[in-house]
């Protein structure tokens, strides 16, 4: 496994090019903790639907046409007219919204065991800054298919920039490239999603590989598996990524498979979650549909934005929500890692939060006024408490020692 | 973590099957990629056959329509044209249309189902420029025993009434007669194989 | 216990989605209840007859091609031709109407919508409704209503299959309710027979909807039984490496 001083194609490769010590650091001798647990699917997974989403993407934009006028025309062109388009429409429609379940699972991997703490916070925040990127290229690829939906989604996003005072107006007007969303829209919106965003996207997934194979992975005890190492220097609680990694995702990425299929063929509406019915209609600018809502992913943001009355604070609220999570390295206080070893009072915020990111989720969906907006006041509230509140009750919380070695 | 007693075959027959398994559906999930870059529905759409009605064509005269988005020509030529055909046979690169350029049954002196009637694919086989219809003759500017034809203006090909090409010109093939049949006595399918309605 | 957690908070997480209909509402109407079957092709080519015949003289459904809908109803294409096919003689073509949106506009007020994707935009159960929602109002125009859309400009073209009804309301709290029709005058067919024919029609414009529906489903099933077996290898494959760690 040394990998040096080989014959043949691969020596004369290394000679000039990494690519067995890249092969080593990264995958075959990259040692990781051996108890991983099902969190420890969706890194990987999030990888493997990137590339789905680049691919099928590809192929997408071969047929689709980025105006006002072709736009729905060209996505109904690809479900009918192109051989298989339907599958590969499907696939990127399905993966957009897999993209997001696997992401969520992944973030909430991290506060499960404080994979964010010390030191391993740049990660995070790279992994912040993708999703926060990856919410920008989900909105403009929501627009491209030209629905009543995608325009009047659109719509309602953009104007909230409206709210800032001052030049909200004008930095509308900027985004929109006309005074009211159409065709410059459309097509700005295509090259963001085709080329700037997913650019972007690489590098930050790049980086946060990077970072977390400098620091090396957490685990489920959150014990740091480099204290304890055997006479080769390699940890005693690591296995090699590969083989054991490998086959496992492996694994895991044929039931992910299964579960997508079962989307992707019988069901890829999804009730109108993954798309929504009154997308199959063609934008008109002159009749908004009965009920605007977001895609699924967004709608915890979106009652947030409308729990507020006031224009400027909803905003505020809805973007603080989401970079407050940026904070989250220095916010936790508590001395352990893992959920395991911490007290009642971690485990009750994060449950808490946790309904409350579902409920607000819910709430995004349906129309808003009565109930639902004291429902979704407080979960607002339950949200930014679990963040404003951490520095307190992660300090205050009573831990269990944490064992020296890895558990199961 | 130990390595004792592992049965190595059994190891290997696994990771080969799963790699097996694994590879026959990554490139089963090639295969709608690839198939979703041929020509589409649509595009078929716009290939399908065109019918062609020859009825008002006057003898000497040609009409040009579009069949899979080039253009296709349909020349009545006159007793007098016909006759032409035959005095340039010598001066011709395939005068006996040998290489496949034409179906089979427009395989003969006049490259056509009917005499009267020449369908011809009106692009040049030298680069894809369409050439000039010039029945008339003589025409010196184009060459001084210019007997009736067609002439690229792009690389100076030139070809006779039946679309065969000259010898010396940067073309080397006749120009291709696409498959078509008669409807009718009148109208021209042109797109389909047959031949006489 | 703690597997037992974990499921609980993952169903949590997929609640909300089984929760959400976007679809239209359809007002209830007693009686009416609709099973359709996309691949059932004696239904489609029932469908395919109505909706050629009564629908596609206003409304296009310009997405969708005849000689497609040919080969999935497993209609010969000289048939398809001869007793489908009213404005063009292309098989290639999609369903377009002759009458110019303008002319039709003023005729009806507005232009009657394409209907290639209308069974997704507002359901199958909608258009089952809005089918069977026609009731004689003498206010109207038309002198007929619908409940479903109501002062819809669309005429109800199937009244003479279905006969004319009317709509019976009854007083709850001070409020005029609907409660049900009643049937005014017989058409061509009895009620159940209506039932089955816009059954048929909605069937129909499902399958006009997504066509690759179809294909969809008879592929998904081999996807799904390959995606199975490899699974199962890996996992064995996974075990059989993990003997080394455990």
């Amino acid at each position: 496994m040394s990998g040096n001083a080989q014959g043949g194609l691969l020596g004369w490769i290394d000679e000039r090019f990494p690519l067995t010590r890249m092969w080593n650091e990264h995958v075959a001798e990259y040692y990781a903790p051996k108890n991983f647990n099902f969190w420890y699917f969706f890194g990987s997974l999030a990888l493997l639907v990137l590339v789905n989403q680049i691919v099928t993407g590809i192929f997408l934009t071969m047929h689709y046409k980025p105006s006002a006028e072709e736009a729905f025309g060209s996505v109904e062109y690809i479900m009918r007219d192109v051989d298989w388009g339907w599958l590969i429409r499907y696939m990127h429609s399905t993966g957009a919204s897999a993209f997001f379940v696997v992401i969520y699972l992944h973030m909430f991997r991290a506060m499960l065991y404080g994979s964010y703490q010390r030191p391993r916070e740049l990660i995070w925040i790279l992994g912040m800054l993708i999703y926060l990127v990856l919410m920008a290229e989900a909105f403009m690829g929501y627009v491209l298919p030209w629905g009543q939906m995608s325009y009047w989604g659109a719509q309602v996003i953009i104007s909230l920039f409206g709210a800032i005072p001052f030049f909200g107006d004008e930095l509308v007007t900027w985004i929109r490239g006309d005074y009211v969303i159409g065709d410059a829209t459309l097509n700005r919106f295509f090259a963001l999603h085709v080329i700037a965003l997913p650019l972007v996207l690489l590098a930050l997934v790049v980086a946060h590989i990077l970072a977390l194979h400098e620091v090396g992975s957490n685990n489920p005890d959150g014990v740091d598996i480099k204290q304890h190492k055997d006479k080769d220097g390699k940890p005693l609680d690591g296995i090699p990524f590969h083989p054991y990694y490998t086959v496992k995702d492996i694994f895991g990425v044929g039931v992910f498979l299964f579960l997508c299929a079962l989307v992707i063929f019988f069901a890829p509406e999804m009730g109108g979650l993954f798309l929504e019915y009154p997308n199959f209609e063609r934008a008109d600018p002159l009749a908004t549909p009965d009920h605007i809502a977001p895609v699924w992913y967004f709608t915890p943001f979106y009652a947030i934005l409308r729990a507020v009355p006031n224009d400027l604070a909803g905003v505020v609220l809805m973007f603080a929500a989401v970079l407050v999570l940026f904070f989250l390295p220095w916010l936790d206080r508590s001395p352990v890692r893992s959920i395991r070893y911490r007290g009642w009072m971690y485990k009750t915020a994060l449950t808490l939060f946790v309904i409350s990111f579902v409920v607000l989720g819910y709430l995004g969906t349906q129309p808003a006024g009565g109930l639902y907006t004291t429902l979704a006041q407080v979960g607002t509230l339950i949200y930014f408490g679990f963040f404003l509140l951490m520095p307190l009750y992660t300090s205050w919380d009573k831990t269990k020692p944490v064992p020296d070695r890895v558990t199961g | 973590m130990s390595n004792e007693g592992v049965d190595t075959s059994r190891r290997r027959f696994l990771t080969r099957a799963t790699a097996a398994v694994g590879g026959a559906g990554v490139v089963a999930a090639l295969y709608p990629f690839l198939a979703s870059m041929a020509p589409s529905e649509r595009a078929q759409a716009a290939g399908a056959p065109v019918e062609v009605d020859v009825s008002q064509l006057q003898p000497g005269e040609r009409l040009t329509t579009e069949w899979r988005g080039r253009p296709v020509w349909v020349v009545r030529r006159s007793d007098d044209m016909l006759a032409r055909l035959r005095t340039q046979e010598i001066r011709l690169r395939d005068p006996d249309s040998e290489r496949d350029q034409q179906p089979e049954y427009a395989r003969n002196e006049y490259r056509s189902i009917r005499e009267e009637y020449l369908v011809l694919v009106g692009i040049c086989t030298h680069l894809g420029c369409s050439p000039l219809f010039r029945p008339d003759a003589p025409a010196p500017e184009i060459h001084e025993q210019w007997t009736g034809g067609f002439f690229c203006p792009c690389h100076g090909s030139y070809f006779d009434l039946a679309g065969r090409v000259y010898a010396g010109v940067p073309a080397q093939l006749n120009m291709a007669v696409p498959p078509h049949r008669y409807a009718s006595d009148t109208v021209l399918v042109i797109g389909e194989d047959g031949g006489e309605a | 216990m703690r597997k037992i957690i974990l499921l609980a908070m993952m169903g949590l997480l997929l609640a909300p989605m089984t929760a959400i209909a976007a679809w239209p509402t359809v007002p209830e109407i007693d009686g009416l209840e609709l099973e359709l079957d996309v691949h059932n092709k004696a239904s489609l080519q029932r469908g395919a007859r109505l909706f050629h015949n009564y629908c596609l003289s206003c409304h296009s459904a310009q997405y969708m091609r005849y000689r497609r809908m040919a080969e999935d109803l497993g209609l010969p294409e000289d048939v398809v031709s001869e007793s489908l096919m009213f404005t063009t003689d292309n098989i290639h073509e999609t369903m377009q109407v002759a009458m110019p949106a303008e002319d039709a506009e003023q005729w009806f007020g507005q232009a009657p919508p394409d209907l290639s994707l209308v069974a997704r935009s507002h359901g199958p159960r909608w258009l089952y409704a809005f089918l069977h929602g026609y009731y004689e109002d003498e206010e109207r125009p038309v002198g007929m209503n619908n409940l479903v859309v109501s002062n819809t400009s669309m005429p109800h073209v199937l009244v003479g299959l279905q006969g004319v009804q009317r709509a019976v309301y009854e007083e709850v709290d001070g409020e005029q309710r609907f409660a049900g029709f009643e049937q005014v005058s017989e058409g061509s067919m009895s009620p159940r027979e209506y039932d089955r024919a816009v059954t048929d029609l909605v069937n129909y414009l499902t399958y006009v909807s997504e066509p690759a529906r179809l294909q969809r489903e008879r592929i998904g099933l081999w996807v799904l039984i390959f995606l199975v077996l490899f699974t199962m290898l890996a996992y064995m494959l996974k075990q059989e490496y993990w003997k080394d760690v455990h």
